[in-house]
Protein backbone atom coordinates (compact mmCIF):
# COMPACT_ATOMS: atom_id res chain seq x y z
CA UNK A 1 0.00 0.00 0.00
CA UNK A 2 0.95 3.59 -0.90
CA UNK A 3 2.11 6.24 2.11
CA UNK A 4 0.16 8.74 0.27
CA UNK A 5 -3.13 6.92 -0.21
CA UNK A 6 -3.27 7.33 3.57
CA UNK A 7 -2.40 10.86 3.56
CA UNK A 8 -4.78 11.72 1.32
CA UNK A 9 -7.77 10.18 2.82
CA UNK A 10 -7.04 11.98 5.55
CA UNK A 11 -6.41 15.64 4.14
CA UNK A 12 -9.17 14.82 2.72
CA UNK A 13 -10.95 14.33 6.33
CA UNK A 14 -9.12 17.03 7.65
CA UNK A 15 -10.55 19.56 4.99
CA UNK A 16 -13.79 18.31 5.34
CA UNK A 17 -13.86 19.09 8.98
CA UNK A 18 -12.29 22.89 8.23
CA UNK A 19 -15.57 23.20 6.25
CA UNK A 20 -17.65 22.17 8.54
CA UNK A 21 -16.08 24.15 11.45
CA UNK A 22 -16.45 27.58 9.04
CA UNK A 23 -19.93 26.61 7.59
CA UNK A 24 -22.04 25.20 10.74
CA UNK A 25 -24.33 26.87 12.64
CA UNK A 26 -25.30 24.67 15.18
CA UNK A 27 -22.70 24.33 18.07
CA UNK A 28 -22.81 20.52 18.74
CA UNK A 29 -22.50 20.35 14.60
CA UNK A 30 -19.09 22.58 14.74
CA UNK A 31 -17.54 20.30 17.62
CA UNK A 32 -18.48 16.94 15.61
CA UNK A 33 -16.25 18.85 12.72
CA UNK A 34 -13.19 19.26 15.03
CA UNK A 35 -13.67 15.34 15.79
CA UNK A 36 -13.41 14.84 11.73
CA UNK A 37 -10.47 16.97 12.03
CA UNK A 38 -8.76 15.00 14.87
CA UNK A 39 -10.00 11.37 13.35
CA UNK A 40 -7.75 12.57 10.20
CA UNK A 41 -4.69 13.60 12.62
CA UNK A 42 -4.80 10.44 13.92
CA UNK A 43 -5.02 8.44 10.39
CA UNK A 44 -1.59 10.42 9.66
CA UNK A 45 -0.01 9.35 12.97
CA UNK A 46 -0.74 5.49 12.32
CA UNK A 47 -0.05 5.90 8.64
CA UNK A 48 3.53 7.26 9.70
CA UNK A 49 3.53 4.33 12.39
CA UNK A 50 3.51 1.65 10.08
CA UNK A 51 5.70 3.53 7.03
CA UNK A 52 8.74 3.72 9.90
CA UNK A 53 7.97 0.45 11.72
CA UNK A 54 8.37 2.67 15.16
CA UNK A 55 5.14 2.79 18.03
CA UNK A 56 5.46 6.18 18.90
CA UNK A 57 2.83 7.04 16.06
CA UNK A 58 0.23 4.78 17.83
CA UNK A 59 1.15 5.79 21.30
CA UNK A 60 0.36 9.51 20.32
CA UNK A 61 -2.28 8.34 18.25
CA UNK A 62 -3.77 7.49 22.00
CA UNK A 63 -3.30 10.59 23.65
CA UNK A 64 -4.78 11.97 20.76
CA UNK A 65 -8.17 10.08 21.13
CA UNK A 66 -7.75 11.09 24.99
CA UNK A 67 -7.35 14.77 24.57
CA UNK A 68 -10.08 14.61 22.19
CA UNK A 69 -12.16 13.02 24.84
CA UNK A 70 -11.81 15.65 26.95
CA UNK A 71 -12.47 17.98 24.38
CA UNK A 72 -16.17 16.95 23.88
CA UNK A 73 -16.54 16.57 27.54
CA UNK A 74 -15.52 20.28 28.07
CA UNK A 75 -17.12 21.48 24.78
CA UNK A 76 -20.39 19.80 25.53
CA UNK A 77 -20.10 21.45 28.57
CA UNK A 78 -20.39 24.95 27.62
CA UNK A 79 -22.71 24.21 24.96
CA UNK A 80 -25.36 23.45 27.62
CA UNK A 81 -24.39 26.24 29.95
CA UNK A 82 -24.72 28.92 26.93
CA UNK A 83 -28.06 27.03 25.87
CA UNK A 84 -29.27 27.21 29.43
CA UNK A 85 -28.98 30.75 29.59
CA UNK A 86 -29.28 31.65 25.88
CA UNK A 87 -31.77 29.27 24.50
CA UNK A 88 -30.19 28.66 21.65
CA UNK A 89 -27.08 26.41 20.27
CA UNK A 90 -26.51 28.88 17.44
CA UNK A 91 -23.18 30.24 16.66
CA UNK A 92 -24.26 32.94 15.23
CA UNK A 93 -26.85 34.06 17.60
CA UNK A 94 -24.00 33.90 20.39
CA UNK A 95 -22.61 37.29 20.38
CA UNK A 96 -22.42 38.41 23.88
CA UNK A 97 -18.86 38.79 23.88
CA UNK A 98 -18.74 41.35 20.97
CA UNK A 99 -17.91 44.93 21.83
CA UNK B 1 -1.28 -6.32 -1.41
CA UNK B 2 -4.50 -5.95 -4.32
CA UNK B 3 -6.57 -7.17 -1.72
CA UNK B 4 -5.24 -5.02 0.78
CA UNK B 5 -5.47 -1.80 -1.47
CA UNK B 6 -9.39 -2.86 -2.72
CA UNK B 7 -10.31 -2.78 1.29
CA UNK B 8 -8.62 0.29 1.42
CA UNK B 9 -10.45 1.74 -1.33
CA UNK B 10 -13.39 0.68 -0.47
CA UNK B 11 -13.42 2.38 2.96
CA UNK B 12 -12.09 5.31 1.89
CA UNK B 13 -15.18 6.25 -0.57
CA UNK B 14 -17.16 5.14 2.26
CA UNK B 15 -15.82 7.62 4.45
CA UNK B 16 -15.55 10.22 2.43
CA UNK B 17 -19.29 10.05 1.24
CA UNK B 18 -19.60 10.10 5.07
CA UNK B 19 -17.99 12.86 6.14
CA UNK B 20 -19.59 14.86 3.59
CA UNK B 21 -22.84 13.48 5.37
CA UNK B 22 -21.61 15.28 8.17
CA UNK B 23 -21.14 18.42 7.42
CA UNK B 24 -23.82 19.19 4.84
CA UNK B 25 -26.51 16.97 6.32
CA UNK B 26 -30.01 18.62 7.27
CA UNK B 27 -30.45 16.64 10.56
CA UNK B 28 -28.42 16.58 13.62
CA UNK B 29 -29.23 12.86 14.09
CA UNK B 30 -28.18 11.95 10.69
CA UNK B 31 -24.87 13.74 11.25
CA UNK B 32 -24.22 11.93 14.01
CA UNK B 33 -24.87 8.62 12.29
CA UNK B 34 -22.78 9.43 9.55
CA UNK B 35 -19.37 10.35 12.10
CA UNK B 36 -20.11 7.22 13.27
CA UNK B 37 -19.27 5.70 9.90
CA UNK B 38 -15.58 7.84 9.65
CA UNK B 39 -14.62 6.47 13.05
CA UNK B 40 -15.57 2.88 12.09
CA UNK B 41 -14.01 3.45 8.93
CA UNK B 42 -10.66 4.71 10.40
CA UNK B 43 -10.60 1.69 13.02
CA UNK B 44 -10.86 -0.21 9.61
CA UNK B 45 -7.54 1.37 7.99
CA UNK B 46 -5.55 0.87 11.46
CA UNK B 47 -6.70 -2.77 11.31
CA UNK B 48 -5.17 -2.62 7.32
CA UNK B 49 -2.00 -0.99 8.72
CA UNK B 50 -2.10 -3.67 12.08
CA UNK B 51 -2.77 -1.16 14.59
CA UNK B 52 -4.72 -3.50 16.38
CA UNK B 53 -4.49 -1.72 19.57
CA UNK B 54 -5.72 1.54 18.70
CA UNK B 55 -8.15 0.58 16.46
CA UNK B 56 -10.20 -1.30 19.23
CA UNK B 57 -9.69 2.06 21.34
CA UNK B 58 -10.96 4.05 18.78
CA UNK B 59 -13.88 1.59 18.40
CA UNK B 60 -14.10 2.21 22.00
CA UNK B 61 -13.71 5.22 23.36
CA UNK B 62 -14.56 7.27 19.75
CA UNK B 63 -18.21 5.54 19.02
CA UNK B 64 -18.75 3.79 22.44
CA UNK B 65 -18.39 7.15 24.42
CA UNK B 66 -18.15 10.44 22.29
CA UNK B 67 -20.66 9.24 19.99
CA UNK B 68 -22.77 8.78 22.75
CA UNK B 69 -21.91 12.01 24.64
CA UNK B 70 -22.93 13.54 21.26
CA UNK B 71 -26.42 12.18 21.30
CA UNK B 72 -26.87 13.84 24.82
CA UNK B 73 -25.20 16.76 23.36
CA UNK B 74 -28.50 17.20 20.97
CA UNK B 75 -30.73 16.03 23.03
CA UNK B 76 -30.09 18.33 25.69
CA UNK B 77 -30.09 21.97 23.57
CA UNK B 78 -32.73 20.11 21.35
CA UNK B 79 -31.39 21.13 18.42
CA UNK B 80 -33.59 20.80 15.42
CA UNK B 81 -34.34 16.83 14.65
CA UNK B 82 -36.40 17.56 11.56
CA UNK B 83 -35.21 19.62 8.67
CA UNK B 84 -36.53 23.00 9.93
CA UNK B 85 -34.73 26.26 9.14
CA UNK B 86 -31.35 25.66 7.59
CA UNK B 87 -28.48 24.17 10.30
CA UNK B 88 -25.77 25.97 7.84
CA UNK B 89 -24.77 30.10 8.46
CA UNK B 90 -24.52 32.11 5.28
CA UNK B 91 -20.90 31.35 4.20
CA UNK B 92 -20.61 28.11 2.60
CA UNK B 93 -19.10 29.51 -0.47
CA UNK B 94 -16.49 30.86 1.47
CA UNK B 95 -15.51 28.20 3.49
CA UNK B 96 -15.98 25.69 0.44
CA UNK B 97 -13.63 27.70 -1.38
CA UNK B 98 -11.05 27.76 1.90
CA UNK B 99 -11.54 23.85 2.49
CA UNK B 100 -11.04 22.99 -1.17
CA UNK B 101 -7.51 25.42 -1.70
CA UNK B 102 -6.65 23.54 1.55
CA UNK B 103 -6.77 20.29 -0.06
CA UNK B 104 -5.20 20.98 -2.70
CA UNK B 105 -2.07 22.98 -1.59
CA UNK B 106 -2.35 19.68 1.03
CA UNK B 107 -2.50 17.17 -1.60
CA UNK B 108 0.15 18.87 -3.66
CA UNK B 109 2.92 19.16 -0.94
CA UNK B 110 1.89 15.22 -0.15
CA UNK B 111 2.51 14.06 -3.40
CA UNK B 112 5.95 15.97 -3.67
CA UNK B 113 7.01 14.69 -0.70
CA UNK B 114 5.81 11.28 -0.44
CA UNK B 115 4.97 10.14 -3.75
CA UNK B 116 5.51 6.57 -4.07
CA UNK B 117 6.90 5.52 -0.75
CA UNK B 118 5.46 2.18 -0.06
CA UNK B 119 4.17 0.81 3.59
CA UNK B 120 5.45 -2.89 3.51
CA UNK B 121 3.37 -5.07 5.57
CA UNK B 122 5.71 -7.24 7.05
CA UNK B 123 6.24 -9.46 10.32
CA UNK B 124 7.27 -6.19 12.40
CA UNK B 125 4.55 -4.11 11.70
CA UNK B 126 1.78 -6.86 13.36
CA UNK B 127 4.50 -7.03 16.64
CA UNK B 128 3.97 -3.38 16.47
CA UNK B 129 0.33 -2.87 16.53
CA UNK B 130 -0.09 -5.46 19.18
CA UNK B 131 -0.90 -4.42 22.75
CA UNK B 132 1.91 -5.59 24.42
CA UNK B 133 4.19 -3.14 22.51
CA UNK B 134 2.06 -0.46 22.69
CA UNK B 135 2.04 -0.82 26.20
CA UNK B 136 5.43 -1.31 26.85
CA UNK B 137 6.27 1.72 24.63
CA UNK B 138 3.56 4.04 27.24
CA UNK B 139 4.97 2.92 30.44
CA UNK B 140 8.19 2.89 29.04
CA UNK B 141 9.04 5.52 26.66
CA UNK B 142 5.97 7.79 27.25
CA UNK B 143 5.46 7.59 31.33
CA UNK B 144 5.13 11.14 32.11
CA UNK B 145 2.76 12.29 28.87
CA UNK B 146 0.82 9.42 30.80
CA UNK B 147 0.76 10.83 33.80
CA UNK B 148 -0.10 14.60 32.49
CA UNK B 149 -2.87 13.15 30.23
CA UNK B 150 -4.66 11.58 33.31
CA UNK B 151 -3.80 14.92 35.13
CA UNK B 152 -5.84 16.55 32.35
CA UNK B 153 -8.54 14.23 32.01
CA UNK B 154 -9.51 14.56 35.28
CA UNK B 155 -9.17 18.39 35.34
CA UNK B 156 -11.55 18.22 32.41
CA UNK B 157 -13.74 15.82 33.91
CA UNK B 158 -13.83 18.44 36.85
CA UNK B 159 -14.26 21.19 34.77
CA UNK B 160 -16.79 19.89 33.10
CA UNK B 161 -19.28 19.13 36.24
CA UNK B 162 -18.07 22.79 37.56
CA UNK B 163 -19.03 24.40 34.04
CA UNK B 164 -22.49 22.48 33.92
CA UNK B 165 -24.04 22.50 37.22
CA UNK B 166 -26.94 24.27 38.02
CA UNK B 167 -26.07 26.38 40.83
Amino acid sequence: MGLNQFLILSAFLFCTGIYGVLARKNAVLVLMSIELMLNAVNINLVAFSAYRSNVSGQVFALFVITIAAAEVGVGLAIVLLIYRNVHTSDLDEVDQLKG
Amino acid sequence: MLAQNVAFYILAVAMAGAAIGVVRSRNVVHAALYLVVVLAGAAAQYILVAAEFVAWVQVLIYIGAIVILFLFGIMLTRAPMRSQGSLDNGQWIASAVVSLFVFGVFTALLVDAYGGKEIKLKNSLVVIGNSNTVGSSIFRDYLVPFEVVSMLLLAALVGAVVIARRD
